[in-house]
């Protein structure tokens, strides 16, 4: 029998895990940007290019005033504005971390789909097409809107965009269709602190407490996580509640000296214990429902 | 008291206590080299990762199967994964990148395209050439194929002299503001839209080659039927040597990706779109910086030379300087 994966994600999280198998035979197992994350990044990048070009504005407004030529302010606005729209994405998304500003504070990064080299072709390709999907319809209507309003074309307009803008939520990848173009898709690349182990305080603590074999068979896997997630968290309610229930559940009289937190620690080191011990054995014991 | 890794009663956690150190050391290897680049690394360092990102992978596959802590896993699948993209990936950096694309790639990328460059040219001239006839036979024919917002004043009902002027007197208006309004004009428009709409089988890149290629016509057909058809070379060339070279390329891409669609061979019709766009998509890059520099041609040197000799001088070495730079340059494959 071998050795399932914990089925630690919901379903929902589940159906954007990818496989992504290393030379050296291991699975990382990389999770893709969901759309609402791709969504704020995009929003961010674009306030960034937005606050660069007030100041670019700004700055080019008070030298204008200085040399009298307000057509000097509009060009360099103008060039300003090609410059970040052109190279913005491209020359961020070249560099190590593979992610614009809006990318990187959501933690998510461009990757090539085959598991490869993420080359700067595919990069360009990706982000050649952004002009297509947002800059040019977007441009159109403002050209458009100013001298006559045609509404069919200004809902053209939006329908055109608005096809791109929903893409990534019509295919299973969450792709842009420049992703598709280029091989590329986004995917997370968090950064993860080394937490505390919990059974550190836990051993400590599991020396003051007693559990019989049939106290510590009540859980599985999955209620070892949450417990864990219950434990990070610290909060006094939560923990009293657990206790509580656990105590219930394996028929322990709830008693005075019994911190509710030192219960927890203990019982939570017991129970992965005893679980672990399992899974050497290679058996995953799912959840309390799971007899095997 | 001090723990030893003999005291600790789960086995996970005594793996931990062992291993940390190494997970730690990649963590912080790659940390610098996000902050920075490779560079900020010693030799011995930049050895030390490979291993680092093994021993961490490993110890991956062993808090897998024998260990319950979802957050060290949590942790270990993130540090493998951050260490795999840089190790795997691209670590060349911006200017090794720029000079490759100058020197290699993108020459390369547009000699792969020759035959649909010769292709989309031959669409330019052969619609150039219709426009030009039916000019020339019945002036009224201008109107059909210029949107009044180009000519700007340069139609038939113009007059010669203000033809003539139009051609040596851009007005009021400075370089800067003409390369400006250009970036954003007609024929980065054109261009782009060539190369992006590549995708429709091919048929609306070949309607804009084609529609380009009607105005040119018309546009030399009016002068050329007052006589100033030498003089208006020089104002359209001095620029449009590198401009018109730049839609053509882009068309070519277009052609190329449409085509690839249309004909996938053995991959699947996507893939093949993929394929073409990700081949041609350098020549596209180009396409931008050429049209980068057409539009300095035309914001300043247009302004500033107004002598036909030199500005047809400026043309024909523009001209020869893609030619040579594309087709002659660059035939080793980048190291």
């Amino acid at each position: 029998m071998t050795v399932e994966p914990a089925p630690a994600y919901t379903p929902a999280k589940q159906k954007l895990e990818r496989s992504l198998v290393t030379p050296e035979g291991v699975d990382l197992r990389i999770r893709l940007a969901d759309a609402g994350e791709r969504a704020g990044a995009f929003c961010l990048d674009i306030a960034i290019i937005v606050a660069v070009l007030i100041s670019v504005t700004v700055v080019s407004a008070l030298t204008g005033i200085s040399t009298g030529s307000a057509e000097f302010v509009g060009v360099i606005w103008l060039l300003a504005f090609f410059i970040l729209r052109v190279f913005y994405f491209t020359i961020f998304e070249m560099g190590a971390r593979a992610a614009t500003p809006g990318k990187r504070m959501l933690g998510i990064r461009v990757a090539a789909r085959n598991g490869g080299r993420l080359t700067g072709e595919a990069i360009f390709a990706r982000n050649a097409t952004r002009e297509i999907e947002v800059f040019l319809p977007l441009g159109f209507l403002a050209s458009q809107g100013m001298d006559n309003l045609d509404g069919l074309i200004i809902l053209a307009g939006f329908l055109w965009s608005g096809i791109f803008a929903f893409f990534p939520l019509f295919n299973r990848d969450r792709l842009r269709p420049g992703d598709v173009i280029a091989g590329t898709w986004v995917v997370k690349a968090p950064k993860r602190k080394l937490q505390k182990d919990i059974a550190d305080d836990g051993e400590k603590a599991l020396s003051n407490f007693q559990f019989t074999q049939s106290e510590i068979d009540a859980y599985g896997v999955h209620e070892l996580h949450v417990l864990e997630g219950v434990l990070r968290s610290r909060d006094t309610d939560t923990m009293k509640q657990v206790a509580a229930q656990i105590r219930k559940k394996i028929g322990r009289p709830p008693s005075d000296h019994e911190a509710d937190d030192q219960f927890l620690d203990a019982y939570y080191t017991a129970l992965r214990k005893k679980l672990e011990t399992k899974l050497l054995y290679g058996v995953r014991r799912k959840d309390k429902f799971d007899k095997g | 008291m001090t723990e030893t890794p003999e005291d600790i009663l789960l086995s996970s956690r005594r793996f931990r206590v062992e291993r940390e150190a190494d997970w730690r050391r990649l963590e912080d290897l790659l940390e610098r080299v996000a902050s920075r680049s490779a560079r900020a690394l010693t030799d011995e360092e930049m050895l030390e990762l490979p291993r680092a990102y093994r021993a961490t992978l490993s110890s991956l596959s062993v808090a897998r199967a024998t260990s319950l802590d979802q957050s060290m896993i949590d942790y270990l699948e993130s540090l493998s994964t951050r260490a795999y993209y840089f190790i795997y990936g691209s670590r060349s950096t911006m200017s090794e990148r720029i000079t490759a694309f100058f020197k290699y790639g993108w020459p390369a990328a547009v000699r792969a395209i020759w035959r649909e460059t010769l292709i989309s040219a031959a669409i330019t001239v052969a619609a150039a050439i219709v426009a030009f006839v039916l000019v020339m036979s019945d002036p009224d024919w201008f109107y059909s194929f210029m949107p009044e917002m180009f000519s700007d004043g340069r139609d038939p009902a113009a007059s010669t002299e203000e033809l003539r002027r139009t051609l040596y007197h851009e007005g009021d208006e400075s370089g800067l503001s003409v390369f400006a309004t250009f970036l954003f004009t007609h024929n980065a428009r054109v261009a782009l839209f060539a190369f992006a709409l590549g995708f429709a089988f091919c048929l609306p890149t070949i309607f804009l080659l084609a529609y380009n290629g009607f105005i040119l016509g018309a546009f030399v057909a009016l002068f050329a039927s007052r006589g100033l058809g030498y003089e208006l070379g020089g104002w359209l060339l001095i620029h449009g040597a590198t401009e018109l070279f730049a839609i053509i390329i882009a068309g070519a891409a277009g052609l190329k990706i449409g085509w690839a669609l249309a004909n996938p061979g053995e991959l699947t019709r996507l893939g093949a779109a993929a394929e073409a766009t990700r081949k041609v998509s350098l020549a596209v890059i180009g396409v931008v910086v050429m049209l980068f520099i057409a539009g300095l041609l035309e914001g300043f040197g247009r302004q500033l030379i107004t002598s036909d000799a030199l500005r047809y001088l400026i043309a024909a070495t523009t001209g020869g300087f893609w030619i040579a730079y594309f087709y002659m340059t660059g035939r080793r494959e980048a190291p």
